[in-house]
């Protein structure tokens, strides 16, 4: 009873209102907290990305190379008809697949041994070594990978001491393959890693009591109950890989070419701006049918 | 490949004459400073009902870990039908376990749980089959093979996970706390469950468990854990009647001990009589004045705490009978309480110093 009376005696502020109505409008809440986030979203990511796809069906005139508001599937059409950039979508593709199968396959073995192997400290400096790289720019690890790889690089240097032939990997597509893998692992060891800590010591035990031995119990229980945090860095490294241009124009050879540097090019120097946008939805869409993929296999109920 | 006994062995005799199941000799475990198990040796017949008994930290669960093959012993043997297995890694030896979480694999559904361990072992699936519909209906799932555990309620999980062990045939069933998630009712109603499904397949169950209700409900034979060691072993009529030390007796049941004339006696709160004034003892009874300090009406029973005047205290269960409406007017009065001399144990052999001990003192 002294407690309301209290509460009664208390004079209603500007700010008591204001809290007294977002309590009883619970959409006002709602509004306030999400609103700034929404409305960055909507304005600059989803306007953009419609505008691109409006402008993917509009044509330059060839003379001018002044756009023209024509709706037309020209642009798509040459992607489809057009067997160079035909080539140049599936060596994305592949070459984004062949690294997303590399690092999941480096990750997993890693990844268990810091989650249920390494003692505490030596987690800690594991993780250490797997962010640490994170921190250097990516240009800078970029170009250590060309030093390495290079001709006269320190990879044909070491060989040479040990009197085996010398190899060729800089500016191929193999070198793409060995930067994209290492630049790219990280996004990979770390939900594989928080997926591993999860699964409980008794599931291994219980495997273990039915009668599996350890390789049988990690190909039925560990690496099921991982597969989601495998998925959710396979987003990464596969969204990454396909986006990128500058590795390709660094590391890459003349038959190396990505999605990313057409679009450049396109942008840039042949100033069709519509065909440009046109080769960008397609990352777009085989980005939103991966993420299909992945949410059947739940990947993001592991991020 | 792991042996097994045949699903439906007949019903072996009751007598010591049976061959052990598992036999335990001077098994220690230590976990860095602490003696987790201090020297235990034991054995265990075949078709036995066996339960370890004691308070958490008493070295139960790492005694029932080193059996399944979890733990390696620091110290000691472990024979499972007279075979030494004390290096065999858990894959290889003829137990299986329900964990206390019962550990379900989230990503299969409960069929699949139960066919494990048969598919792990490549037998033909006709027969799993037909062992996973027999589990399944052993422990009353027939028709939800096809959920997954997360579809379940604690009480079912808990039968999965019992089916999923009992399909392989164990020689020896080892169960860790398997009722300790599920509430009073449940509890009940799986002890009888558990008991059933131990007498129709007739295998050896080592059961772990804290609660001296489930240990004296359940079990053939007892054994009391404190600190690592084994502080009595036997049926649960002789942990209850013949407490060997004042450990045993205050673990199972209440522990009412008083002294007198130097001894250490325990008198179970059942056994003693509350006289009111008007009342005369029996004849034999022995016979001592008290205090009513407190008076707790619990449905069935009521106890009473009495203050005694040689000195002790005594808690007292009485039926009720009639009616107890007026029980709680005993409070503050002063009355006699009536106990036989051979309802009296005399536990004065020397303890050890442990501190728990002197909790219901």
């Amino acid at each position: 009873m002294t407690v309301g009376a209290l509460a009664r005696e208390r004079p209603a502020g500007r700010v008591t209102r204001v809290q007294a109505l977002l309590w009883r409008r619970s959409w006002m809440r709602a509004a306030l907290l999400l609103g700034p986030g929404l409305t960055w979203f909507v304005v600059i990511y989803l306007a953009s990305l419609v505008l691109l796809l409006i402008t993917a069906f509009w044509q330059i005139n060839p003379f001018t190379t002044a756009i023209e508001r024509v709706w037309n599937i020209d642009n798509f059409r040459t992607l489809v008809t057009d067997g160079t950039y035909r080539l140049i979508i599936l060596r994305t593709i592949a070459l984004a697949a062949a690294v997303t199968i590399t690092d999941a396959v480096l990750a997993f073995p890693f990844a268990y041994y810091m989650a249920r192997v390494a003692s505490r400290r030596v987690q800690t400096a594991l993780f250490a070594a797997v962010l640490l790289p994170l921190w250097a720019s990516y240009l800078a690890r970029v170009y250590a990978w060309i030093l390495i790889l290079n001709h006269d690089g320190v990879l044909n240097w070491s060989l040479l001491l040990l009197h085996l032939p010398p190899a060729s990997l800089g500016y191929t597509n193999w070198a793409m393959w060995i930067v994209f893998s290492y630049i790219w692992l990280p996004f990979m060891i770390i939900p594989t890693y928080a997926a591993l800590e999860r699964i409980p010591q008794s599931y291994l035990e219980a495997a273990a009591d039915l009668g599996a031995r350890q390789g049988q119990t990690t190909w039925d229980i560990i690496l099921p109950l991982a597969l989601p945090g495998i998925v959710a860095g396979s987003i990464f490294t596969f969204s990454l890989t396909l986006g990128d241009y500058v590795t390709p124009l660094l590391v890459g050879g003349a038959g190396s070419s990505f999605i990313g540097n057409v679009v450049y090019g396109n942008v840039g120097i042949a100033h069709n701006i519509p065909f440009a946008a046109a080769l960008a939805v397609v990352p777009v869409a085989v980005m939103a049918l991966y993420l299909l993929g992945a949410r059947r296999l739940g990947a993001f109920e592991a991020m | 490949m792991r042996e097994r006994a045949a699903l439906a062995t007949p019903e072996a005799p009751r007598e010591d004459v049976r061959p052990a199941a598992l036999r335990l000799e001077g098994v220690s475990k230590r976990y860095g400073r602490v003696l987790a198990v201090d020297d235990v040796s034991l054995a265990i017949a075949e078709g036995e009902f066996f339960t370890l008994l004691g308070p958490s930290g008493s070295g139960k669960t790492t005694l029932l870990r080193l059996i399944a093959g979890f733990e390696r012993p620091d110290a000691g043997r472990i024979e499972l039908g007279g075979k030494d297995v004390t290096t065999v890694p858990p894959y290889a030896r003829a137990t299986n376990t329900v964990f206390q979480d019962y550990a379900l694999f989230p990503h299969m559904t409960v069929a699949a749980n139960v066919e494990y361990g048969l598919k792990v072992r490549h037998l033909p699936r006709e027969e799993r089959r037909r062992r996973v519909a027999e589990g399944l209906t052993l422990v009353r799932l027939t028709g939800l093979g096809y959920r997954r555990p997360n579809q379940l309620s604690g009480g079912q999980r808990q039968r999965v996970a019992l089916a999923r062990a009992i399909v392989n045939q164990p020689q020896v069933l080892l169960l860790d706390e398997p009722l300790g998630a599920l509430d009073l009712k449940l509890r009940v109603e799986m002890q009888v469950e558990l008991k059933r499904i131990q007498r129709e397949l007739s295998i050896t169950f080592i059961y772990v468990t804290h609660d001296q209700d489930e240990a004296l409900t359940m079990s053939d034979r007892v054994a009391v854990l404190n600190g690592g060691r084994i502080e009595q072993l036997g049926s649960p009529v002789d942990l209850y009647e013949h407490p060997a030390n004042e450990f045993v007796a205050g673990f199972i049941g209440v522990s009412n001990l008083i002294e007198r004339d130097g001894l250490r006696l325990v008198i179970r709160p059942e056994r003693i009589r509350l006289l009111r004034p008007e009342e005369a003892p029996d004849i034999g009874s022995q016979v001592e004045d008290g205090l009513v300090q407190d008076v707790i009406y619990a449905g069935m029973v009521t106890r009473y705490a009495v203050q005694l005047d040689r000195g002790g205290r005594l808690l007292v269960v009485q039926q009720n009978t009639e009616s107890a409406a007026h029980a709680s007017d005993l409070r503050g009065r002063r009355v006699r309480l009536a106990w036989r001399p051979e309802q009296v144990f005399n536990i004065s052999t020397p303890q050890s110093d442990r501190p728990e001990l002197q909790g219901n003192a």
